[in-house]
């Protein structure tokens, strides 16, 4: 028995770890250090229907325990994803997860109905929640029903199974996950950034040029798993959690929150490493933790 | 190849007023392959704070294991650094991007290099491959004041160094370009590495000369994958061509990146 492997909607993980989407490129930085073959999945950068240069820099400022960023989707459009970056990841063992992006239902529509079906794409994150764009992204994300609107309609051509990445950027997170599982997603990713900013201590200016940024690192996790704990016991499809993992024990406590899979951020700037090490450390943990099996997590903190 | 190394601390000096140098070993220096190439350090075991600092190699010496690296300790992660003693261990990624290229210029020919305050630290490598190889060297170093110049007899030792402070208190007044003006040698190439309104001066000045700048840009990974660090390029400036400095850099040929 695999101990680590996984299944959830289009998704066979041979373990639960993740790249997270925008904090690993299209791969091949990363592959260039470790054979990708060894990662549960990877979620890709996202990708736009025209190709995005993305914001001015400075784009990242450094925060207590965490980063802010505005890079702004900078990404090479459908067509280059398609032709040069998806090709290059066919020669790994790993399963795809295209970060799908766009500016209104039109653009999230046709670049779903494409990419979904590139051979190595065995399912689809939907970017409702990027918050350095100045249009869409964010506002499909923070309202309920056009965030239902949108995930129907990407499901309607999409030929793989849909999972929505989540902003955390709202009152009530549990109403927007309720929203697209009605509008038919297969699965949710969370959580995306929050918004923030840094103050320059010498100008008292923004020191981003975008002036605001998406914090992440750890020192969002604790929004990040109050979150999963909350929505995982409203919604029935499944979560892939994400937010400040650095290590295995986070990897735990995603789990334990109610996620079924976790993804690694902005860890993978630090620590290039980072995701096969936690990979080769579960087997300890679970022992540790006298379980046989990492499903056996999911869902404990609020299990009766 | 791009490695992880838990490099040593051989040792730790303040060679100028918060500028530090110190020398660290490992195999990570077998991996250098030309001088302004990078290392992003960890400055801390725990992730606050959290990103890499990338500081630029000084000095190699691969007999030894050994690098060289000189930071101005600034912020609060070069701070972290500035307390690491002789026996620490401090985790290293590297070596990272592409320096400068030291076979554009040839035995005999003359090399001017132009540095500015902490971007001074990989001109003294390069200048020490550049005589090696029969290079004629000629330095102009700009400091902001004679209590942050540091390697002046070093470079001095391998050719004609000139220094330039903004107060005047060590060499010419003002900035490198105020020497560069005065310069009555003729010269083949130029390399420079410093802050963007220098590097910007210095392209303008040797507009038909062939030059290498090296640029300095916020980085968030180090090896091109968060797009932290893009610049546009002046071929197509209209359009979305664009290089990151940490992977495709950080030295560039001179007019091809957008300043």
């Amino acid at each position: 028995m695999n101990r680590l492997a996984v299944t959830l909607p289009g998704l066979e993980l041979k373990n639960p770890i993740m790249p997270a989407s925008g904090c690993f490129g299209f791969g091949k930085e990363y592959g260039n250090l470790y054979d990708l073959s060894q990662l549960g999945a990877i979620m890709i950068k996202a990708t736009t229907e025209e190709m995005r240069y993305g914001n001015p820099t400075p784009r990242v400022a450094e925060t207590a325990s965490g980063m802010l960023n505005a890079i702004g989707l900078q990404n090479p459009g459908l067509q280059g994803v398609l032709t040069n970056e998806l090709p290059w990841l066919e020669k790994f063992d790993v399963p795809i997860i295209a970060n799908v992006a766009g500016s209104e239902t039109a653009d999230y529509v046709e670049v779903a109905k494409q990419i979904s079906k590139a051979s190595n794409v065995h399912a689809l994150e939907l970017n409702i929640s990027c918050p350095n764009v100045k249009c869409g992204g964010i506002l499909f994300g923070t309202d309920p029903e056009i965030a239902k609107e949108l995930t129907a309609a990407v499901k309607a051509v999409s030929s793989v199974p849909v999972y929505v990445k989540l902003s955390p950027n709202v009152t009530d997170i549990k109403a927007m996950a309720l929203a697209v599982e009605a509008g038919g997603a297969d699965g949710i990713t969370m959580i995306n950034t929050l918004v923030g900013m840094r103050l320059d201590e010498k100008t008292g200016k923004p020191v981003i040029a975008n002036k605001t940024g998406g914090l992440s690192g750890p020192a969002i996790k604790p929004v990040a798993i109050r979150m999963v704990y909350e929505v995982s016991q409203v919604v029935n499809i499944p979560i892939i959690g994400m937010g400040g993992v650095t290590c295995v024990q986070d990897v735990v406590d995603f789990m334990s929150a109610g996620a079924s899979a976790v993804a690694v951020g902005t860890a993978n700037f630090v620590d290039p490493f980072i995701c096969p090490t936690i990979i080769e450390q579960l087997p300890a943990k679970l022992d540790e933790l006298g379980i046989d099996h990492i499903s056996e997590l999911v869902g404990r903190s609020h299990r009766v | 190849m791009i490695i992880q190394d838990l490099m040593t601390v051989g040792s730790q000096r303040e060679i100028a007023k918060n500028i530090f140098e110190m020398k660290l070993t490992g195999k990570l220096v077998g991996e250098i392959t030309s001088p302004g190439q990078f290392v992003h350090i960890r400055v801390s075991d725990s992730f606050e704070p959290l990103l890499r600092r990338p500081i630029s190699v000084a000095e190699i010496n691969p007999e030894k294991n050994e690098m060289t690296i000189i930071y101005r300790a600034e912020g609060r992660g070069t701070s972290f650094l500035s307390e690491k003693r002789k026996g620490d261990t401090v985790n290293v990624l590297g070596p990272l991007g592409n320096g400068f290229p030291v076979e554009e210029t040839t035995a005999g020919q003359t090399a001017v290099l132009i540095g500015g305050g902490i971007g001074v630290p990989p001109l003294y490598e390069l200048s020490k491959q550049l005589t090696t190889k029969g290079v004629k060297c000629i330095h102009i170093l700009g400091f902001e004041s004679d209590q942050v110049v540091f390697y002046e007899e070093e470079f001095a030792a391998l050719g004609e160094t000139y220094i330039a402070t903004v107060d005047g208190s060590n060499g010419t007044q003002g900035f490198v370009t105020n020497v560069m003006s005065e310069l009555s040698h003729d010269f083949e190439t130029f390399y420079s590495c410093g802050p963007m309104p220098m590097l910007d001066a210095v392209q303008k000045a040797y507009v038909h000369k062939k030059g290498f700048l090296s640029f300095e840009q916020r980085m968030g990974c180090g090896i091109g994958a968060c797009f932290a660090c893009v610049c546009h390029t002046n071929e197509n400036a209209t359009d979305q061509a664009y290089v990151k400095v940490c992977s495709d850099g950080p030295v560039f040929p001179a007019g091809v990146v957008q300043i």
